[in-house]
């Protein structure tokens, strides 16, 4: 199991915007260097991205939620 | 009636700004906050202060009700709303009317006149105010646009009249490019559109971004000189100067009247600036727009010209006439401010919020940083990533970029990584030093590396 840690605060969305499909659903396969998540820091978004390969489980945070630097966002299986 | 119990529904360095005004006034202040901004140094400030939502601005700052039924609750008779946020909302204005409280600024209908682009050049128009020539409407054949641009002068820029988005825009230097491009223009304005209909417009190169900032009482204005703020990064103001050092005395006067004339004409009300782009190679100026509202870079205006502008709207819009005339309102050497914010230069300006682990600030004759800081300070991800604004004054250009480089070598803000390298960086560069930019300038500067670590 590997968490996908936030590399900044600030807040998490689960989705690129409201109305669009999450970036991972439970079971999707994960690729290195995948995104799974976007962060609005200082009204800069920036793209959380996966580090490890394997299978989405699921996102930790809630979409919308504020979020500290090195909170972590989601799970994935090995 | 004057002001008594001022609520400032806004956070940041401004707030803390207006607190200083107000309290040099006898108003008693109350500070709105959201619940992330519980322990900034405005909240420190104020007399009271008043929790208004959740940290999302949506929720706080930008939610029209909280803001309304917090002033409600601390019997506040006027909102000051610095700038972004609700500065400019005229939903909001009308909402505090009805509840019977004075808003700092102007009318909610002359919000909304100015807010509309074409209303606003309307205006501007009809008060004299010079306007990027353009054809009278719509062009269906390429002849006609040929005509018209004979009128404008080239090179001019044609545009979707159905248009936005940048699409179907194209630069003819000379006829024969309108010729070959018009049609090309027409056709992907009627794939994009569904309408092939053509709008000429001068074309302005790599002009300057000058604006002048007014004030007015509802019957009288005045204008307190220009700003040169062609220094700017994704459209963002970045440095910036009062006055202008490229327009001559006879340009100068010309540029300022005209404001004086459009803000009289619209009867207005508060602070206010007129946005101009300039030519510098013909000398000519056209409005842009109108921001209803103080400016982050006011402080460049009140060293030039020695007035607290916030004091004075805030005057103004408790009924008080102008307390100072055309002639009473002189300039005096030249004042530069440049922006702090929580961005990492050598990182594409990725925003880096933190705390604050200590704080060293310049201080000296002509030297002003107006800012929200304390040691041990978080700032919080929210919000825009301004953390303050070093502004310098001298008696020319020259002494002010001098100063402006003592001042950035006197600062330290601990545990951030700052914006202060490039503004140390421009303050070196041959071209600012001459002069000699304009609003396409500081990011093929970027590009080019010209930004380099300090070893």
């Amino acid at each position: 199991m590997t968490q996908v840690l936030s590399p900044v605060p600030g807040t998490f969305y689960t989705q690129s915007a409201p109305g669009e499909p999450l970036y991972k659903q439970p079971g999707d396969a994960v690729a290195a260097g995948d995104t799974v998540g976007l962060i609005e820091v200082m009204k800069t978004f920036i793209d959380v991205k996966a580090e490890t390969s394997g299978t989405f489980k699921s996102y930790l945070i809630d979409d919308g939620a504020a979020i500290g630097a090195g909170a972590p966002l989601a799970e994935i299986e090995d | 009636m004057a002001i008594k119990r001022l609520l400032i529904a806004n956070r940041g360095e401004i707030a803390v700004r207006i607190i200083r005004a107000a309290k040099s006034m006898g108003i008693h202040t109350i500070q709105a906050h959201s619940e992330a901004d519980a322990d900034m140094l405005a909240v420190r400030q104020a007399d009271e202060a008043v929790c208004i939502g959740p940290a999302q601005a949506a929720q706080s700052y930008l939610n029209v009700e909280a803001v309304v039924a917090a002033a409600k609750a601390t019997q506040a008779d006027a909102v000051h709303p610095g700038y972004g946020f609700m500065a400019e909302n005229a939903a909001f204005v009308r909402a505090l009317e009805e509840a019977g409280i004075t808003f700092v600024g102007p009318s909610a209908d002359t919000i909304d006149r100015m807010g509309d682009k074409v209303a606003a050049r309307q205006a501007a128009e009809a008060a004299g105010v010079p306007v990027v020539p353009g054809s009278k409407g719509r062009l269906e054949t390429v002849d006609d646009a040929v005509s018209v641009a004979a009128g404008l002068g080239y090179p001019v820029m044609i545009k979707a009249a159905a248009g936005g988005g940048g699409k179907g825009i194209r630069i003819a230097d000379n006829e024969a490019d309108l010729r070959k491009m018009a049609p090309q223009a027409q056709a992907e304005a009627k794939a994009a559109f569904g309408d092939g209909g053509l709008y000429l417009e001068r074309a302005i190169q790599l002009p300057r971004h000058i604006e002048v900032q007014i004030m007015g009482d509802g019957t009288d204005a005045v204008h307190y000189f220009e700003r040169e703020c062609s220094m700017q990064r994704r459209r963002q103001k970045v440095w910036e100067e009062a006055g202008a050092a490229c327009l001559d005395e006879a340009t100068r006067q010309h540029l300022c009247d005209t404001a004086v004339s459009l803000a009289k004409a619209v009867g207005y009300v508060g602070a206010g600036t007129l946005e101009y782009l300039y030519d510098s190679a013909t000398k000519e100026f056209f409005f842009i727009e109108m921001n209803t509202r103080i400016q982050v870079e006011h402080p460049v205006t009140e060293m030039l010209t020695g007035t607290d502008l916030v004091q004075e709207m805030i005057h103004v819009a408790g009924g008080g006439k102008l307390r100072q005339s055309q002639e009473d309102i002189t300039r005096s050497g030249h004042a530069i401010e440049v922006r702090l914010n929580a961005e990492d230069p050598m990182m594409q300006f990725l925003p880096f919020p933190g705390q604050v682990s200590s704080l060293k600030l310049p201080e000296g004759d002509g030297i002003r940083f107006d800012h929200f800081l304390y040691e041990g300070y978080q700032v919080p991800p929210f919000y825009d990533s301004l953390l303050g604004k070093l502004i310098v004054h001298g008696k020319d250009r020259d002494a002010a970029i001098a100063l402006m480089i003592t001042a950035l070598e006197g600062l330290e803000i601990g545990g951030l990584k700052t914006t202060k390298p490039l503004h140390l960086a421009l303050a070196h560069d041959p071209a600012v030093r001459a002069d000699d930019f304009h609003t396409q300038w500081l990011e093929p500067w970027l590009a080019a590396g010209n930004l380099k670590p300090t070893p």
